[in-house]
């Protein structure tokens, strides 16, 4: 059965990584260049301390150690000197690590929120159509997954690089100052090194691949299986499911064994592969040195022998560090496409103001009076106009779809008056919730005209358009906060008592109390521990709390009792009247009393009239009103 | 905790064995080899005319060493890869074992997304943990014994300069990760704090766009931003003292040895080779320690994963098959003495408030009543998915408790309300009910659930492909799915929770209809909002509260009950719904 399981590979190579990788530098040169440059130099530094301190054991032994055991009355004078030098040296070393350390958290968690703080920021601003197409597990993967490879790229890997390469670099130079057939020698086997860790950290990389597919396979399944553990408990169906898990798991088990195996010997055969070369370069090194070849001194070969030792650290780190650079890239990559996706644009012009009567005119004012304007500065001429807002809502032979391919709704011609209740019924899929993301322009008609109190919806301003409309969702979303917070979402200076209000309004009020700290009761996960039904009438509370002039409840009462929801609707009608509201609704009984009853089927209105209307008309409502729409 | 998890290494053993094992032989090898180094320079290099033999010799010696250490650290690699895997995969087994015998209650316990965490995250957190102390555990610890033995082979006195600064550093070096272990946890927490809230912005984006709150998310979400960045930088600030403290004290050791070294040297009593093995030795024995310090931290770290594994492993059903099960149902009568019901025993007001209740098999009755009148507890206890608090239910006039709980769920088939179709084709999902139907079977089950005329239209009938969670079918058809599903164990007796809630109201009658003519025997209960759905059942069982407030006929409680009489006319004739409508 688990033919289909969901696959959450993800892309694990960038597919330009020298692009990306020119940003990356661009932004952390842009923003830390003086930081950075800081680091450079203590890096150096601390490196040249640290070759400083394996030169200084040899010049210990030849100029110290030897000339004090021939000479006849030691003089350690010399060799205190010496000494103190070298604390110096290491002291400074010391200082320019810890400094560049510090620096780097700095930077590290300054880059960090900044690619946090951006990716929000950004999301936020994208249309809804980013959301609608795009898994919600990939775009949080961004923040975690991705963010936390590009920690470690900034804060070990490229600090660890450019130590290492400084390294790599001056122990090169003083084993070509020493012997040049010996550093060849060397350099060949780091060659052979390299070459084996491509090799293996390959392997690992195809079975990371392999382990990161199986995880998302296992993964998948334990979702299914716990959200469904019920079912499967009520089917007494535990000893299949345990199989098909067993299954799953013994194929994580092999991916992840071979994945970490491989990973696991990289470091012993890079490490004796560093023994064998000093090895090599000890005996070819000897048959030099004895035979005299160009002056090689056995001297010299015991200070290459140092460096030749002192060399596979580095090229060991470079080598590791190869795969986590491939990672962060591909995750800065994503972190980039969200950072560089299109924000929703708004090009309206006409906006929302709180407005007052004077002598008869419309004139806007700074303080809230419960009538509002639209502020329409025409754009041919100085001139400004306030219309009042009132909800009427024009659809004028609208055409849409989500893509352009496929046209959802089509011709669709709807007038609501202010002060009506407009109901739009229809089985799933036949448009109702694509109307009100129209209304709200969470997306944009291909054809036809939405107005809204004679004005086009694109020429209003979005945020000024949605803070008119009061929306009531098909899911109901809460968030981690108390209630009272998540009532007073609908607007922010809500007192308490318009909280309690709007609450009691919505029939919420006695349940809230009923919570173990009232309205206070933080809710956490989406408010996990309400039902379904609770979550909608917090939901409605909140709406009516923003006390929104257009009011569109889209299946907000779907789990309400019909008791209940009846006295919802009392509420509801009573804070709309002379307001325009929107009903979606399955059952028949929630949209009844509307002024207006629109029957939509694939995308077309087919039927609209009032209830009785309808009724008489004996089409579609009154088949299904009736239930003899049996077969027909 | 650990003895918990210990159980579940079981076959793995031998690996968790011989990894460590192979560690201390790489180990021995590394310790080794210095030495061969120092014996080349000082015996092959550092003599007058050098001798190219002895060079020879010890190089083949450190080739074979080399050779040793590489196959022992493959092994090491290996096993330590095998051991931690398969640790993990028991680990997962274990809990997703244990899970599958747990009642509603513990599942309710735990909540679906706090189980998910513990089978995928906090596993692989105890496997990388697992493989650390395996491999770097034994590692360090050996590698650092073993130097610091060499050490003292070679000269006691200046090896205890070491043992001090081992001393030394290991004390600040756990001051520090302790401090930092204790930062970081808080900080680690509130890092899950502020991906939970961006989490909630992408699911709830709609809700943020439509009372225009992008700004204010987006100040929210930068001023929790920039406090986690504070805290993280305060973090790491203390961490960031290791590194000088182990140079300052590795060169320290370095210089303090040199001085020492050299004092000795020229008194005769250490000889140039001696003294460069030391050095080496130095970096090595405070290398380890530094390693040794970072285990601690990270099994510290995995600890609260291990903790909450441990809750599962440690889970044990509250609800346990009795001793002598009875394993035939007579009937599908069901009684109600006296109970009383509660889902923690700890709450004060009890869900349900003594029902007293006799169905008789093949009766068929409604249930109507509020959000929260406690509809669905009363029928969880019929087929045990709770047990009651007090008094009891007997099913058949066999107390529910002395069955076979497999036997009385097979014969009480539920349809859940929170149903959920598994992602397989239809035929699939079907025999979950009863795994040898044919598709004979399988097709009249769905005929009388009114699902096979929606399945026929399908392009791949029966053998079309159900996504997870049965997304790609409407409402209305995964509820008739299910009920084609539950009808497949051909049970004594049918619950169905709200299960026709999505139907309309002429499909809802068919379904009925069927039911009646159907399969007469089996007892029916039909928990409903819609009053047309209940309408025509023997009895209806109006809820209040906890509460029976009325059982009787439509026409009964339409005059003796208000609550009825209210929900009837919220809703006079109308309840269709136009998920449903045919073409």
């Amino acid at each position: 059965m688990p033919s289909r399981q969901a696959m959450r590979a993800r892309q694990p190579m960038p597919k330009n990584a020298g692009k990306v990788l020119k940003r990356l530098f661009g932004i952390l040169f842009r923003r830390y260049g003086v930081s950075l440059a800081i680091v450079a130099v203590c890096i150096i530094i601390s490196v040249l301390a640290n070759v400083q301190g394996t030169m200084f054991i040899q010049t210990l032994i030849d100029e110290f150690v030897t000339p004090l055991l021939q000479a006849e009355t030691p003089d350690f004078q010399p060799l205190l000197r010496e000494i103190l030098r070298v604390a110096v040296f290491y002291g400074v070393g010391i200082i320019a690590s810890y400094t560049y350390n510090r620096i780097m958290i700095n930077v590290t968690q300054g880059m960090l929120k900044y690619f946090r703080d951006s990716l929000f920021q950004k999301m936020e601003r994208l249309p809804i159509k980013y959301f609608d197409t795009h898994a919600h597990g990939d775009i949080m993967s961004i923040y975690t997954n991705d963010t936390d490879t590009l920690r470690q790229m900034i804060s070990q890997t490229i600090p660890q690089l450019f130590s290492s390469t400084i390294t790599v670099i001056s122990t090169v130079v003083c084993m070509v100052v020493l012997n040049i057939p010996l550093t060849v020698l060397t350099l060949l086997m780091v060659g052979i090194m390299l070459v084996l860790a491509r090799k293996i950290g390959g392997l690992s990389a195809k079975y990371f691949i392999a382990q990161q597919q199986d995880i998302g396979k296992l993964n998948g399944y334990v979702e299914e299986m716990m959200e469904g553990q019920k079912v499967v408990k009520v089917f007494c169906h535990e000893e299949e499911t345990l199989q098909q898990f067993n299954q799953l798991n013994d194929q994580l088990f092999e991916s992840a064994y071979r994945a970490n195996k491989f990973a696991n010997i990289l470091g012993p055969v890079n490490a004796q592969l560093g023994n064998i070369s000093y090895v090599v370069c000890a005996i070819a090194g000897g048959i030099l040195a004895i035979g005299g070849v160009g002056g090689f001194t056995l001297g010299g070969l015991a200070s290459f022998l140092t460096f030749n030792k002192s060399f596979n650290m580095p090229i060991n780190q470079i080598s590791m560090q190869i795969n986590a650079v491939v990672m962060a890239l591909a995750g800065a990559e994503r972190v980039f496409r969200l950072m560089d996706e299109e924000p929703e644009v708004d090009e309206g012009y006409v906006t929302l103001v709180n407005a007052k009567r004077e002598n008869g005119t419309l004139v806007p004012c700074p303080e809230r009076t419960g009538l509002w304007a639209w502020e329409h500065k025409h754009q041919n001429g100085d001139e400004t106009t306030y219309v009042e807002l009132r909800g009427d809502v024009v659809f004028d032979d609208v055409d849409f779809g989500y893509t352009d391919e496929k046209i959802v709704l089509h011709n669709v011609t709807l007038y609501a008056k202010p002060g009506q209740k407009i109901a739009f019924v229809g089985s799933t899929g036949a448009g109702k919730t694509t109307i009100t993301n129209l209304i709200n322009r969470f997306y944009d008609i291909q054809d036809g005209k939405i107005r809204y109190d004679g004005i086009n919806v694109n020429k209003m301003k979005k945020a000024d358009l949605r803070r008119s409309l009061g929306i009531v969702l098909q899911d109901t979303h809460l968030f981690t906060a108390t209630v009272r917070e998540n009532i007073r979402y609908g607007r922010l200076d809500a007192t308490d008592e318009e909280v309690v209000a709007a609450a009691k309004l919505a029939n919420a009020d006695g349940f809230i109390r009923r919570l173990p700290k009232g309205y206070d009761t933080v809710l956490t996960g989406d408010g996990a521990n309400l039902s379904q039904g609770q979550r909608q009438l917090l939901a409605i509370a909140r709406a009516a709390v923003a006390d929104p002039p257009v009011l569109i409840l889209d299946e907000a009462t779907s789990s309400i009792d019909t008791r209940t929801e009846r006295l919802v609707q009392n509420g509801m009608d009573k804070l709309m009247e002379g307001r325009t509201t929107f009903v979606i609704a399955h059952r028949l009984s929630t949209i009844q009393n509307s002024d207006c009853i629109m029957v939509l089927e694939q995308g077309r209105i087919v039927e609209r009239g009032t209830h009785e209307e309808l009724i008489q008309e004996k089409g579609r409502y009154y088949q299904l009103y009736t239930g003899n729409s049996v077969l027909t | 905790m650990l003895k918990t998890l210990g159980r579940h290494i079981k076959e793995f053993k031998k690996a968790s064995i011989l990894t460590p094992l192979f560690m201390l032989l790489e180990v021995m090898m590394e310790t080794v080899i210095p030495l061969m180094m120092a014996s080349i320079i000082d015996h092959g290099v550092n003599v007058p005319g050098g001798n190219i033999r002895h060079i020879i010799t010890i190089g083949i010696f450190m080739v074979a060493a080399a050779g040793i250490g590489l196959f022992a650290g493959i092994m090491g690699g290996k096993y330590g890869a095998y051991a931690s895997a398969g640790f993990a995969r028991n680990l997962r087994k274990g809990m997703f074992q244990n899970i599958q015998n747990f009642s509603f209650s513990n599942i309710d316990k735990f909540s679906t997304a706090g189980l998910i965490t513990r089978l995928t995250t906090d596993v692989t957190n105890i496997q990388n943990a697992y493989m650390m102390v395996l491999r770097m555990g034994t590692r360090a610890p050996a590698s650092l014994i073993c130097a610091m033995a060499a050490a003292f082979l070679i000269n006691a006195k200046v090896a205890s300069v070491y043992l001090i600064a081992v001393i030394i550093l290991g004390g600040i070096l756990g001051f520090i990760m302790v401090r930092a272990y204790k930062y970081f946890n808080k900080v680690f927490r509130k890092y899950d704090d502020l991906n939970a809230s961006v989490q909630e912005n992408v699911s709830a984006i709609r809700v943020v766009k439509a009372y225009v709150r992008e700004e204010y998310e987006t100040d929210k979400f930068a001023q929790a931003s920039a406090k986690l960045y504070n805290m993280f930088i305060k973090a790491e600030t203390i961490l960031v003292y290791n590194m000088p403290i182990m140079m300052t004290t590795v060169f320290t050791c370095i210089l303090v040895i040199s001085w020492l070294g050299a004092h000795m040297i020229v008194a005769g009593n250490l000889s140039t080779g001696d003294l460069m093995s030391l050095l080496a030795y130095c970096m090595n024995i405070l290398m380890n320690l530094m390693m040794l310090s970072m285990v601690f931290v990270m099994i510290s770290m995995s600890m609260a994963s291990g903790e909450r594994i441990a809750e599962v492993l440690n889970e044990t059903s509250d609800i346990q098959n009795p001793d002598k099960p009875v394993m035939e149902v007579a009937d599908g009568s069901i009684a109600f003495h006296n109970v009383n019901f509660r889902y923690r025993q700890e709450e004060g007001e009890p869900v349900l408030k003594n029902i007293n209740l006799s169905i008789h098999s093949g009766e068929t009755i409604g249930i109507i009543g509020g959000t929260g009148s406690a509809k669905t507890s009363l029928i969880s206890l019929i087929s045990r998915l709770y047990d009651v608090t007090e008094g009891s239910v007997s099913v058949g006039g066999v107390n529910v408790k002395d069955y076979d709980l497999e036997t009385l769920r097979n014969q009480v088939s539920v349809v859940l309300q929170k149903n959920t179709l598994f992602s397989g084709t239809i035929y699939e999902n079907l025999r979950w009910g009863d795994k040898d139907a044919t598709d004979e079977e399988c097709q009249n089950a769905c005929r009388l659930a009114c699902a096979d005329e929606f399945i026929e239209k399908l392009p791949k009938k029966y053998d079309t492909y159900i996504e997870q969670g049965g997304t790609n079918v409407s409402g209305g058809q995964r509820q008739r799915l299910c009920i084609a599903r539950a009808l497949l164990k051909k049970p004594r007796i049918l619950i169905l929770d709200d299960s026709t809630s999505a139907v309309d109201t002429a499909t809802d009658a068919k379904i009925r209809k069927a039911f009646a003519e159907e399969i007469p025997n089996t007892t029916k209960l039909i928990i409903a909002q819609r009053i047309s759905s209940v309408q025509h059942a023997d009895r209806i069982i109006v809820m209040h509260e906890g509460e029976i407030d009325g059982i009787g006929t439509h026409d009964e409680l339409l005059k003796t009950n208000a609550i009825y009489r209210e929900v009837y006319e919220s809703q006079t004739s109308a309840g269709g719904d136009f998920d449903e409508i045919k073409d």
